[in-house]
């Protein structure tokens, strides 16, 4: 057993401790937002945060996030975030998806680089690029990607 | 080996195609009026259509409504709730291209509807949902718009004349003073009705039989920047997909497939895999041709993945061919010394006495689709039959598939279509690999005593190694040509496994002995002497289109051989082309001057270290061009600005002719970089995830400006034509700059 605190609630999940929080996410909490990509962290369709920080959920185990405040898309687009909220209408706004299967993940690795971001500091496109790099969308959304990151960055300054 | 499950399904579709070749240019036909049936018993007005309906009409008119019969439930295109919500059912896979958006905007724009009611929904393998054109289930071919254009607008137009007459009749005043906006209906005095309103007294009116379209002038969605309609959910992780599939007491599959394709097993020692936690079963399944693999049944993906890694197989590969690439490039070379099938003739006697000569050899290798979503598939068995959930391009192939495998009448099994993570051809096949192998899985679950619903999910590494690759291929050339630049005979042979040998579809592409996906885009728009001799070898390696299908190739040989001859001549690579072109091909013309104009090229001065490149190509009907710049930085080849100019006739939506022109410029690059590859040796696959099968990266992304030739001819495809001239542009770019043409994909600087 496993109490892992995902999206400020607590749940006890029964798998070995070495599932990947990926998992724990998916087939134990229902939370289907939190996409599987590649297993081996190349991808970043499964990037959730751990204690604010932008983590691969596909290969980090649930015994790490014991003790850590996990967060999802879920709770990061519902509103209750001034940097999430920025980065979903900056994500509509330019309507970014296509098959929007990275999408999740995409917008927790660009909702993870504006929090690390000093107030207001807008951020190069060689910045953005270095900030995106790890996540892969094989519909080639990169273009509006790269606006929309700039465009939520300029909404929160 | 093909399952013989097509019965129903592929005549048909044949027929059409043979028709439609037959037709050869001839404008979609609109759907037969009989095809309109109006349908009770989902609430509101509902319009459907039913195929077979012709037929039973044919024998007997009153017979028309068991002709509904056994499909048990008719299903809707469009359903309008008593609150004004317009519900449209696409008759497609949603898997990026945005059909889920420009199909209810094409069928809300002759309604009139209020744009911010209309919602989708996805189809099934219901006849309703068959392409008009091709009548089967088919997302594929850039075809959706092209083939549903004039479907979706009658199927509108017809909802919104019966909403008039409804209204006609509440109010008692003559139906021709009453007009439609925005989801009501406006009496010369003023009154108003919602659609909602009107839509239950509208389903008691006949369907009428002919109904007027618009005029494009008077189109006030069409052609309007549109928001995708599942732009929120996707941006939220609230849009599921069908790997979300969450059914009561579902197990989840990860099967072991043979490291050689087709291989048996020898021997299966599941000890390890059945004593962790989760496992319900380990089951020996049959796979596509004539393969066996080893199923891990679990209470989740984790635990079935970890016991699929910890079953220890012995596979006998003694009976089947290991591929191995290197042999197999030696191989096609030998094979372009041969005789082989022609697909085009021409004199060859010129070439000898040419006063300029290139002779040219072009490899292209495997490649995988990969698409994010890894492949998966739900199946429910259930008493009367079995429901799939996946995310399919043929639907239709796929539940007669799974009835053969399950033993049941076509009829039995339901696929219900869901949202999928990309395709780009994957989920599109004739074998229905991993459908069946998901009813294989079920059915042996069933068999084991479990029988609850089973989602089977491929590990990337499944995906990357599981085969169905755009075929690798080698194309030979020997031109001859003069000073001017005109070509005085072009000897070509192209070696490359066939996509639809031994599928239904091959009596149709394959035309003596050239299977038509392999050569598609060679020659055209040019008007080139040119001899053209195709070779078909057959090998263990399953291969598939991949988004732009033989153009993926044929556009690259043939627009860096132009370019070429340009050079060689000294002649200006767009002033060449357009030479060529002449007055005959001006939707090329119209695309290539749109690029030109928009890039800069020939008045803008470029960095220093950085090259033009052009391309144009023609594929699925539309024409694409594209004008790069690019340079060499520590011997990389790379792209900075791409320009494209579309000719795809009438734009529909055009926020998603630009994604859909960016994705595809995209793809096209993906075919360039290092690692772009998937390579064989002694039969097995030797990448096996985005570590070694290397995908463009937002860092790989040049900036890129999408242009439409502006046009009101019935649409065009475009999930497709983005993608076939990027390479060969960009290639165009670092020959100039190197001096040394590029002549394989992915690109060798050094």
């Amino acid at each position: 057993m496993s109490t892992l605190n995902v999206n400020g609630q607590a749940h006890t999940v029964d798998a070995d401790p070495a599932t990947p929080i990926l998992w724990a996410l998916r087939d134990h909490l229902g939370l289907t937002g939190t996409k599987f990509g590649c297993g081996a962290a190349l991808c970043g369709a499964c990037t959730v945060h751990l204690d604010g920080q932008a983590i691969r959920s596909c290969v980090t185990p649930i015994s790490v996030a014991e003790g850590k405040r996990l967060t999802t898309i879920e709770a990061t687009t519902d509103g209750s975030d001034r940097v999430g909220a920025a980065v979903h209408a900056a994500w509509v706004k330019h309507d970014v998806a296509q098959c929007g299967y990275c999408q999740s993940g995409q917008i927790m690795s660009a909702t993870a680089f504006l929090k690390s971001l000093p107030q207001g500091r807008q951020p190069t496109p060689a910045e953005i690029d270095t900030a995106m790099a790890g996540n892969i969308c094989r519909c080639g959304t990169y273009a509006r990607i790269r606006a929309a990151v700039a465009d939520a960055a300029r909404a929160l300054a | 080996m093909l399952p013989s499950t097509f019965q129903g399904e592929l005549p048909r579709a044949l027929q059409h195609l043979i028709e439609r070749e037959r037709a050869a240019d001839a404008p979609p036909a609109p759907l037969p009026r009989r095809h309109f049936l109006k349908v009770a018993g989902l609430g509101g007005l509902v319009l459907g259509t039913f195929p077979g309906l012709a037929a039973a009409q044919g024998a007997a008119a009153s017979t028309a409504p068991a002709a509904l019969k056994p499909t048990e439930q008719p299903l809707s295109f469009v359903r309008i709730a008593p609150d004004g919500e317009v519900t449209v059912t696409i008759n497609r896979l949603e898997f990026g291209q945005g059909v889920q958006t420009a199909l209810p905007m094409i069928l809300a724009e002759e309604l009139d509807a209020d744009w911010s009611l209309v919602r989708s929904r996805m189809g099934s393998n219901d006849g309703a949902y068959v392409d008009p054109r091709f009548g089967m289930h088919l997302t594929g071919g850039s075809n959706t718009i092209k083939h549903s254009y004039t479907q979706y607008r009658e199927l509108g137009a017809r909802a919104r004349a019966m909403l008039l007459s409804a209204a006609a009749t509440r109010w008692s005043v003559d139906v021709a003073t009453l007009r439609t906006q925005a989801g009501q209906v406006i009496a010369a005095d003023g009154r108003r009705l919602g659609y909602g309103e009107l839509a239950e007294a509208a389903m008691a009116l006949p369907v009428p039989t002919t109904v007027k379209l618009k005029e494009a002038k008077d189109f006030r969605l069409i052609g309007q920047p549109t928001t995708r309609i599942d732009a929120k959910a996707k941006s939220s992780g609230r849009q599921a997909f069908g790997i979300d599939m969450r059914l009561p007491g579902q197990l989840t599959a990860v099967v072991a497939h043979p490291p050689v394709f087709g291989a048996r097993l020898k021997s299966v020692d599941d000890g390890a895999a059945r004593a962790i936690k989760g496992v319900k079963a380990v089951l020996r399944v049959p796979l596509d041709r004539g393969a066996e693999g080893v199923a891990v049944v679990a209470d989740g993906y984790w635990p079935a993945k970890q016991g699929r890694e910890a079953l220890k197989l012995e596979w006998d590969t003694a009976a089947v061919e290991k591929v191995d690439s290197t042999r197999q490039l030696a191989q096609y070379r030998a094979l372009v010394k041969q005789e082989g099938p022609r697909h085009f003739e021409a004199d060859m006697a010129p070439l000898a006495k040419a006063p300029r000569r290139i002779e040219a050899e072009f490899v292209f290798p495997y490649l995988a689709h990969a698409p994010m979503e890894p492949l998966n598939c739900t199946v429910q068995l259930t008493d009367s039959g079995a429901e799939l959930h996946v995310g399919s391009q043929f639907p239709g192939v796929d539940g007669l598939a799974a009835a053969r495998v399950l033993g049941l009448k076509p009829e039995q099994v339901r696929v219900n279509v869901q949202m999928a993570g990309g395709g780009f051809g994957r989920r599109g096949l004739f074998s229905s690999d991993y459908v069946v192998e998901a009813c294989e899985v079920a059915k042996a679950a069933r068999t084991a005593g479990l029988s609850a619903p089973v989602r089977l999910v491929w590990r990337r590494e499944d995906d990357i190694q599981g085969g169905y690759y755009r075929p690798m291929h080698l194309h030979h050339a020997r031109i001859g040509f003069d000073d001017r630049g005109q070509v005085l005979a072009w000897d070509h042979v192209l070696v490359g496994q066939s996509i639809t040998e031994g599928s239904p579809f091959a009596g149709v592409m394959i035309k003596n002995g050239v299977d038509n996906t392999a050569v598609e885009g060679m020659r055209d728009p040019y008007d080139l002497p040119m001899r053209l001799t195709v070779h078909h070898p057959k090998l263990n390696v399953p291969v598939l289109w991949w988004r732009s299908v033989g153009s993926t190739h044929t556009a690259f040989v043939m627009e860096t051989l132009i370019d070429e001859i340009a050079r060689q001549t000294r002649q200006d690579p767009v002033a060449y082309r357009m030479k060529l072109f002449g007055d005959q091909h001006p939707r090329h013309r119209e695309a290539l001057q749109l690029a030109v104009d928009r890039s800069g090229y020939g008045k803008k001065r470029l960095p220093a270290g950085r090259a033009w490149g052009v391309a144009v190509h023609e594929s699925f009907e539309s024409v694409v061009a594209y004008v790069v710049e690019a340079s060499v930085k520590k011997g990389q080849a790379v792209l900075h600005r791409v320009t494209a100019g579309v000719h795809c006739n009438l734009v529909v939506n055009p926020r998603t002719v630009e994604a859909q022109v960016q994705g595809a410029a995209l793809m096209g690059l993906s075919m360039c970089l290092p690692g772009a590859a998937i390579t064989l040796k002694d039969g097995e696959v030797q990448q096996s995830n985005f570590g070694d099968f290397v995908v463009p990266r937002i860092t790989d992304m040049p900036e890129i400006a999408v242009h439409t030739v502006p046009s009101a001819d019935p649409p065009t495809g475009m999930g497709e034509p983005g993608l076939p001239a990027l390479a060969p542009a960009f290639a165009n770019a670092i020959a100039r700059l190197t001096g040394k043409p590029q002549r394989q994909l992915p690109f060798q600087l050094a």
